[in-house]
């Protein structure tokens, strides 16, 4: 389990976020990272899905409730509203249909926790404005013939979705490169510009 | 020596070599059939001790042709217990820790009352005045069983194949008595095509004149060369393509070339008759009619009302389900469907598929990535339920 300090900190702040002794579903739980901090730290009842299957085999082995699943097709089966927090980190942008997905998030989960990298932040506008390149960054280190992101949004992008399917945006953060907290007082112009990763509570 | 064992077999069904326990007219086994059987017997086998707050029980649900031997030899063929890999002494499933059950199914041929058992009323073997038996009696029969040892709750039930339907029918069933299931390598329902195999081998039973309308131990008798090749048929789905590809290939059997005739000439021809040889002397030909039949009928979602949550519906056990990727009696979808069944009712479940070229098989063997499973699910499980390391 390696896990950069970018994705520390967003994993920290999805932590946060989630209360004592919850039921949480974590979609894209990787090798259940996330899962083990908040049974560690909050003592939840935690759910995972995952797409790869080394990645739920692992989980499983280390005693993690997992189960290998698609987000884009399997999120159908559960039933409404039977978690209190649904997490969906990192993984937003390498879904098939993120709005069917965020869609099913706020309908499974009392509330759904969503992180992302900010599309629209200045490095990824630079690269393509200056050096007329798909960027390629430390927390997007694909190419763009390789990378399993295929839905990248900006956070004003992301706010708009959200109204769209109805949901409210309870509490929002922005990271800075350096993984810190942009200021809560900031326009959403800046966070867009300055944020690299976003992590949004929504409810419906 | 194979007839000696064959005898063996046959004692094994009245007598046998492990603890049994009976049930008189007092306490009869209510059949889905609609019958009662009475009085019946179950043969099992225990390893490790209960502890005083009979918490740490854990019920092993064998396969079609397996028994309660699970962790000692065998004592027909002197073989290791079929699931000696994993279940023992500081094995994943620890018996200094554990309290392992494994009883043998009804309808079984090693002590619990089958076919080939005496019938009380008439002082011969059953065989087909036995009332057909499903999953669901063998479960019934194995509750009956977990009561004897004062057990309310078990900490696990496990199994794989038909041993995985019971633990599915346990957890219906008795949610309340199971803390967690790791069924494996199963379904919630006989697939169309193993229904046709299940029905292949039954059929080469029957057409073996020694089968005598299923009364061959009143003549003495057994139909070996109808069960060696409903075995054969059976072992075939057991295995994949590419296993035998890669043990047997087309080599040949001790000879240079072809015989032009039909001989085994062939590795695969010979290990398929001999697989069916060692087979009739250790299983009883009705017995394998019974135990196929029962899963066969067995539809978990049919006895739901239709549908497999409802089967599942506020159940607060955690299950664990694994499938093996060359399964192709009970492909990876099958598990899939219930794990999908179980996420609708809420169920806390996890789902492994290992990657394997070992076919259904590989559930009994050395398979490292399966290992790993059920030991982080039963340990995660064990902290859950307050059993100490």
């Amino acid at each position: 389990m390696s896990v950069n300090r970018a994705q520390r900190v967003d994993l920290d702040v999805v932590t946060n976020l989630i209360p004592a002794n919850s039921r949480v579903l974590d979609v894209g739980s990787g090798d259940g990272v996330l899962l083990e901090l908040l049974q560690e730290t909050k003592q939840v009842d935690g759910r995972g899905m995952e797409l790869s299957q080394r990645g739920v085999n692992e989980c499983v082995a280390r005693g993690l409730s997992v189960i290998q699943g698609d987000a884009d097709k399997d999120l159908a089966f559960y039933p409404d509203k039977g978690f209190d927090f649904v997490v969906l980190s990192q993984t937003l942008q390498a879904t098939r249909n993120p709005k069917v997905v965020l869609d099913e998030l706020l309908r499974i989960g009392n509330r759904a926790i969503v992180s992302f990298p900010n599309f629209g932040h200045w490095r990824v506008r630079f690269s393509l404005l200056i050096k007329g390149r798909m960027p390629v960054t430390k927390d997007l280190p694909y190419s763009w013939y390789d990378t399993p992101n295929i839905h990248f949004c900006t956070i004003r992008d992301f706010v708009n979705l959200c109204e769209e399917l109805g949901a409210t945006v309870e509490k929002a953060t922005a990271l800075d490169a350096n993984g810190q907290k942009i200021g809560l007082s900031m326009p959403w112009w800046f966070w867009n510009f300055f944020g690299q990763q976003a992590v949004f509570l929504l409810r419906r | 020596m194979a007839a000696q064992r064959a005898a063996r077999t046959n004692d094994e069904a009245d007598h046998p070599s492990s603890p049994v326990l009976q049930f008189g007219a007092d306490k009869p086994l209510k059949l889905d059939a609609g019958a009662l059987l009475s009085p019946f017997q179950i043969a099992y086998q225990t390893y490790g001790s209960l502890n005083d707050a009979r918490s740490n029980a854990i019920l092993v649900c064998h396969a079609l042709t397996g028994d309660q031997h699970v962790a000692n030899a065998n004592p027909v063929t002197g073989k290791p217990g079929w699931w000696e890999v994993l279940i023992g002494p500081g094995k994943i499933i620890d018996t200094n820790r554990f309290f392992v059950i494994c009883s043998n199914v009804i309808g079984g041929c090693l002590g619990s009352t089958g076919p080939a058992s005496t019938n009380a009323a008439t002082g011969k073997p059953y065989g087909l005045d036995l009332p057909i038996i499903t999953i669901r009696d063998m479960v019934r029969a194995q509750a009956m069983l977990i009561d004897h040892f004062g057990i309310e709750k078990l900490f696990c039930v496990l199994g794989g194949s038909m041993g995985g339907m019971q633990v599915l029918e346990w957890a219906a069933s008795y949610p309340e008595r199971v803390f967690c299931a790791l069924p494996i390598a199963t379904g919630a329902r006989h697939s169309s095509q193993n229904i046709a195999f299940h029905e292949v081998g039954r059929q080469a039973v029957m057409a073996d004149p020694d089968w005598h309308g299923g009364k061959y131990l009143e003549f003495g008798k057994r139909p070996e060369k109808g069960l060696a090749v409903a075995r054969m048929a059976a072992h075939i789905t057991y295995l994949s393509e590419a296993a035998l590809h890669r043990k047997f290939g087309r080599n040949l059997q001790d000879r240079e070339a072809l015989t032009f005739g039909f001989d085994a000439d062939f590795q695969i021809e010979s290990y398929l008759r001999h697989q069916g040889m060692t087979f009739v002397d250790r299983f009883d030909a009705n017995s394998y009619l019974y135990l196929t039949r029962a899963m066969d009928y067995f539809d978990l979602a049919a006895d739901h009302g239709g549908r497999l949550a409802d089967a599942f519906a506020g159940t607060k056990t955690r299950f664990c389900l694994v499938s093996f990727t060359s399964d192709w009696l009970f492909p990876t979808e099958e598990s899939r469907s219930i794990v999908h069944a179980l996420n609708a009712a809420g169920a806390s479940v996890s789902f492994v598929e290992i990657e394997t070229d070992r076919g259904h098989d590989a559930f009994l063997l050395d398979e490292p990535e399966l290992f790993a499973a059920i030991n982080g699910f039963i340990a995660s499980a064990a902290r859950a339920r307050g059993l100490g390391a």
